[in-house]
């Protein structure tokens, strides 16, 4: 009787010290460095649909500018095929911790954009395109589609901050060099000064 | 001696900042905090005070107030938020840079489903946006919103009647917006149910089976007679956390009680702009 009280009183106490010192690590952060691996990866799927909902947009602009434009071949082939090989990238789960593969992926879409916007420039010069309603539709989804990746990317910059610096300052650094030394820096994106500029608009 | 202290240490700090390994992580870890600091404070937003807010002035008292009636309508029926507002300044950066930051930072929409959306004019750079919460992108696509800038807004911005313009966009968002009040149910009903059931019973059968092992320890040990007092000392702290949470339960929705707030809702760069 006595032996299996103070059995239970001892199972009792590393119980108890077990959920406090759950308590007190989750206090600690513990949890942050795959909690903000996860937040920064939820944000890069999202950089990912956008870019894809830009590519999905493409065909159809193509088309709908071949329809008025067909001389400017040239433009419409580099979109096309700038589409091609930015769908062609492979992208997974280790394309965000893989400098590699992630400048792959950044410079196929860098690619895109400055095809893409060669064509918008170009379309200037067609007056019955531009006011052409399908051709207005398919802009203003271009235009949204582009501000939403700049709006992507932004957050996904600030989420991969948040998870990197957590890697490296104190208290992430002692749980990145103890419990999650698998978890590697995420990579990020950096401005490229002609490709994310505007396409310029004349009068 | 303080002379001999700032001594010692200037050249201990230079000596530190020469070997720039041994100084990388604090040196990188400033750095961040610095470039966090610099992207917070970049821009500055104006107070919700309203669902009119006009902070460049240029409406009048009486457009206004049809305005809000107008708005308020709309929240009563579908639940989805609009807000009005006028910019004095677009600080020197886009309109749409500006825009769903602003929509973040008030939170316009309801948190579940993101059903906010904001009509910004900024009559100092001659800009207006349709600025559209993730809920609402399926109504108030990029194209509609497009062609009730350009059909409904513009034309009258162009003309000079800034509250001619804004008044007849809110009307052409709302009906674009407008569904029956019965699939607004259904879609509020729809996404937030799925995730945390699991969670909760999972959360339920471990409590079950801390408060079970608790239970029988308590009444083992307190049959036996002893140490009764230093097993219930626990349960206080059990009882204590659980108080704790229904205070922060309760100053959350005390925040959200008088006047006009945003529910929480996020945006993510949908909608138009157009310039006059």
């Amino acid at each position: 009787m006595l032996l299996s009280h103070r059995f239970l009183t001892r199972n009792l106490r590393s119980m108890l010290f077990i959920i406090l010192a759950g308590a007190l690590l989750a206090g600690c952060g513990v949890n942050n460095i795959p909690t903000y691996e996860e937040t920064a990866k939820a944000k890069w799927s999202d950089v990912q649909n956008q870019y894809q909902r830009r590519a999905d947009l493409i065909p159809n602009l193509v088309e709908t500018v071949k329809g008025y434009a067909a001389q400017e071949r040239e433009v419409l082939t580099q979109v096309v095929e700038a589409r091609a090989k930015a769908t062609q990238v492979k992208v997974d789960a280790s394309t965000v911790s893989d400098p590699a593969k992630f400048k792959e992926f950044q410079d196929a879409q860098n690619a895109l954009s400055g095809a893409l916007s060669r064509l918008l420039v170009t379309v200037e010069r067609y007056p019955d395109l531009k006011s052409n309603q399908n051709f207005l539709a398919l802009q203003s989804q271009l235009e949204g589609t582009e501000n939403r990746i700049a709006v992507a990317r932004r957050d996904y910059i600030e989420g991969v901050r948040v998870y990197n610096t957590e890697l490296r300052t104190f208290p992430g650094i002692i749980w990145a060099s103890t419990l999650y030394r698998s978890h590697k820096p995420l990579e990020t994106f950096n401005a490229v000064p002609d490709a994310q500029r505007p396409p310029p608009v004349k009068f | 001696m303080s002379a001999a202290i700032s001594g010692t240490i200037v050249p201990g700090f230079r000596g530190l900042a020469g070997r720039s390994s041994g100084l990388h992580p604090v040196l990188t870890l400033f750095l961040l905090v610095a470039a966090a600091v610099g992207t917070a404070s970049a821009l500055t937003f104006p107070q919700l005070t309203g669902r009119v807010v006009d902070d460049a002035g240029v409406l009048d008292p009486s457009a206004r107030a049809a305005l809000e009636q107008k708005l308020a309508d709309f929240e009563g029926k579908t639940t989805g938020q609009l807000v009005v507002v006028t910019l004095k300044s677009l600080q020197g950066t886009s309109v749409e840079d500006y825009g769903y930051q602003l929509g973040r930072h008030w939170g316009i929409g309801r948190k579940e489903t993101n059903n906010g959306a904001l009509l910004i004019v900024a009559p100092n750079e001659r800009k207006v946006r349709i600025e559209v919460g993730y809920g609402l992108e399926g109504q108030l696509t990029d194209a509609v919103s497009r062609l009730i800038i350009e059909n409904s807004i513009l034309p009258r911005f162009r003309a000079g009647d800034i509250a001619g313009g804004v008044s007849r966009g809110v009307d052409d968002i709302i009906q674009a917006v407008s569904v029956d009040p019965e699939e607004w149910k259904a879609r509020a009903k729809r996404r937030p149910d799925q995730q945390p059931v699991e969670f909760d019973l999972f959360t339920l059968v471990l409590i079950c089976i801390v408060l079970f092992m608790i239970i029988r320890a308590v009444r083992q040990s307190s049959r036996s007679g002893r140490r009764g007092g230093t097993i219930f000392a626990p349960v206080p702290w059990g009882g204590g956390s659980s108080s704790s949470d229904s205070w922060s339960g309760s100053s959350w929705s005390g925040s959200s009680g008088g006047g006009f707030s945003g529910g929480g809702g996020s945006f993510g760069g949908g909608g138009a702009s157009g310039s006059w």
